[in-house]
């Protein structure tokens, strides 16, 4: 034969040669296999990366939105508190009239609006709507600081001031101002509040922490007390307070505002149901992560099939490796590192996908798109772990078949 | 033992354990000198295939010595077992066993890939066996793609590609027609005259009689061994 490679380098006569498999040489081993079935690898390989898709997607998707949450919390505050006295049938009940005085001296209370709603006061777009149309509108008399206390914003117009709260003119909350057919407020507009015409100077934005306020129309407490009688004695505070020392002036309100009877004082904090949404959002994570890891399991019990399959089908192929000099260590080895290229190639389409379908979620929803840096890793970590475990058995299955068995086998 | 003795089986015997146990060779004596073109012949079930996973390492003796290039099979181990067969033995088997997707180099190739050699020298050393197979010209096309009598010349390709101390063939005309099979017989006695040490099991009479020297093997005893 002509220049064949020293085939007697290196071994020993008296040890005897070994039997030696460069790592190098693995990976395309291990995906001569994967090479020779592109449909069935294409197959395993996406029952891992649905999987891995619905993890990195729920956590990325929570992750996202619990980022727009914390920025509206943000935004909006948690130093925002409300005092009422309680409901009875759906209104509310009249606090003492010296509640926001009161108040207004408690420690850490940075700023207070006071405000009362007027029971069988009602706001209609005009003279001729039935009285019975109420439309579910409240009127409520506020003072000129409700909109610096809440942080609110106006659509268009202006908020009530010392001098235009003693006239017949009125504030409309956005839904109100929807719901009465007011588009833009200005002199000659005008609604309808029990029989007296208001003018229309301002339509508010929406209050996110108080919808209450969406649907009511504003008026001044002077304007109230002259039109409607209005006795003094508020329904509603809303307070700013320092955002250092929420939790003790929450404690010192109640007695505020009514030392009499500190019991019948319901303050509340309505940046509380944005945090508890937080928690909903945490929870709902655990399920879907759940889901996810069940995808995941299958994933790799489909994995694990294939492999199994695949030793059965390769029988001879591996009785020829044996033939040719592979230890049972280098026949696991194969088995094994094509299982984890199998299952990598799933993690990484399926951190793909997952990737790709959070920035689409927060895309249609108006959310920052957040990916924790942690679920990418996780996903693949997750699909190694996987192929790992799914590639055991068939691994070690191909390294004990007897070489002649195997090779019997075609 | 003489140094130029390859391989040798000294009272070898191989049961194998089942109810009843089946005894497939007892106390064979052979042995094959460097440059020598060795016959097993027999008919089936006279032990001819044990005689080959024995002298492959594949399989152990129950009872007996086995040398191969001066180590002792019998009592080595599976890696050693393996490292013996990736550097002192290239296999010829009757259905090719080639790998289908792979071309005839990488095929060819395969047979020093437990050597830890690296690629470039395993691509090199494929191509000149292939060459001296007359299949220079197929090398890059797929296994599936070729002939019987194509694929048989790659496997004895694979087979010579580590230059190994002996070369076992299977019935490697059993698969192919007469003139196909003829012309691989060519091939082995040529490379045989060009040095390579070859054991042929067959129960063909005219590959038998294209070696230097037959052994008959018959109910697991070696009947008669003939030199021409």
């Amino acid at each position: 034969m002509s220049a064949p490679p020293d085939a007697r380098s290196g071994p020993d006569a008296r040890s005897g040669p070994g039997s030696r498999l460069r790592p190098a040489d693995l990976l395309p081993l291990a995906t001569v296999g994967l090479r020779g079935r592109r449909v069935r690898t294409a197959l395993s390989t996406l029952g891992i990366a649905i999987g891995i898709a619905a993890i990195v997607a729920v956590l990325g998707i929570t992750r996202s939105s619990q980022s727009e949450l914390l920025t509206r919390i943000d935004r909006l505050g948690t130093n925002l508190l409300t005092v009422t006295a309680g409901q009875s049938m759906g209104d509310e009940v009249p606090l003492p009239a010296t509640a926001g005085l009161g108040v207004a001296r408690t420690d850490g209370v940075e700023r207070v609006a006071v405000t009362a709603v007027l029971t069988q006061v009602h706001v209609y777009r005009s003279d001729r709507i039935p009285h019975t149309q109420t439309g579910g509108l409240d009127v409520r008399a506020t003072d000129e600081d409700l909109l610096t206390t809440l942080d609110g914003h106006l659509a268009a117009g202006v908020f009530l001031s010392a001098a235009t709260a003693r006239y017949p003119v009125a504030v409309l909350g956005h839904q109100a101002a929807v719901q009465l057919g007011v588009v833009r407020p200005g002199p000659g507009i005008r609604v309808r509040i029990s029989g007296h015409w208001f003018v229309v100077a301002g339509i508010l934005a929406p209050f996110e922490l108080a919808p209450e306020l969406d649907r009511a129309a504003l008026i001044g407490l002077p304007a109230a007390r002259d039109v409607f009688g209005y006795d003094g004695h508020p329904t509603r505070l809303y307070i700013r307070a320092d955002t250092a020392r929420v939790a003790q002036t929450v404690d010192l309100l109640a007695r505020a505002v009514n030392p009499a009877e500190p019991p019948a004082v319901q303050v509340s904090r309505p940046s509380d149901t944005l945090t508890s949404r937080l928690l909903v959002a945490d929870s709902g994570t655990s399920l879907f992560l759940g889901l996810g890891a069940v995808a995941l399991l299958v994933g790799g019990v489909g994995i694990a099939n294939v492999m199994v399959i695949s030793v059965l089908e390769r029988r001879a192929e591996i009785g020829l490796r044996r033939a040719l000099g592979a230890t049972r260590p280098h026949i696991a080895g194969q088995f094994l590192v094509e299982s984890l290229v199998l299952a990598t190639l799933g993690g990484l389409t399926g951190t793909a996908l997952g990737v790709l379908i959070t920035y689409l979620t927060a895309l249609q929803r108006g959310w920052p798109a957040v990916v924790p840096p942690g679920a990418a890793g996780l996903g693949l970590g997750a699909a190694l772990a996987v192929g790992a475990l799914a590639g055991l058995y068939p691994a070690v299955r191909a390294a004990g078949l007897p070489p002649t068995d195997a090779l019997r086998a075609v | 033992m003489s140094d130029d003795v390859v391989l040798s089986f000294h009272a070898v015997s191989k049961t194998y354990p089942g109810t009843p146990p089946v005894t497939s060779l007892r106390e064979v004596d052979l042995s094959v000198r460097a440059g020598e073109m060795v016959a097993v012949v027999g008919p089936s079930g006279s032990g001819k295939t044990t005689l080959l996973n024995l002298a492959a390492g594949l399989d152990r003796p129950t009872s007996g010595t086995i040398h191969l290039a001066g180590h002792a099979i019998e009592s080595s181990g599976d890696r050693r077992l393996s490292g013996l067969r990736a550097h002192l033995l290239g296999v010829v088997f009757q259905r090719f066993h080639l790998l289908d997707h792979l071309t005839a180099t990488e095929n060819v190739a395969t047979g020093l890939l437990y050597r830890g050699l690296p690629r470039r020298r395993r691509r090199a050393a494929a191509l000149t066996a292939l060459e001296r197979v007359g299949l220079a010209h197929r090398a890059h096309q797929p296994a599936r793609t070729l002939s019987g009598g194509e694929q048989q010349r790659v496997a004895i390709a694979r087979a010579l590609v580590g230059r190994p101390a002996l070369v076992l063939a299977d019935e490697p005309t059993g698969n192919l027609d007469t003139v196909t099979g003829g012309q691989i017989l060519r091939l082995l006695t040529d490379l045989n005259t060009d040095g390579v040490t070859m054991l042929v099991i067959t129960h063909d009479l005219a590959v038998a009689a294209a070696c230097g020297r037959q052994v008959e093997i018959r109910d697991g005893r070696v009947s008669s061994a003939v030199a021409l």
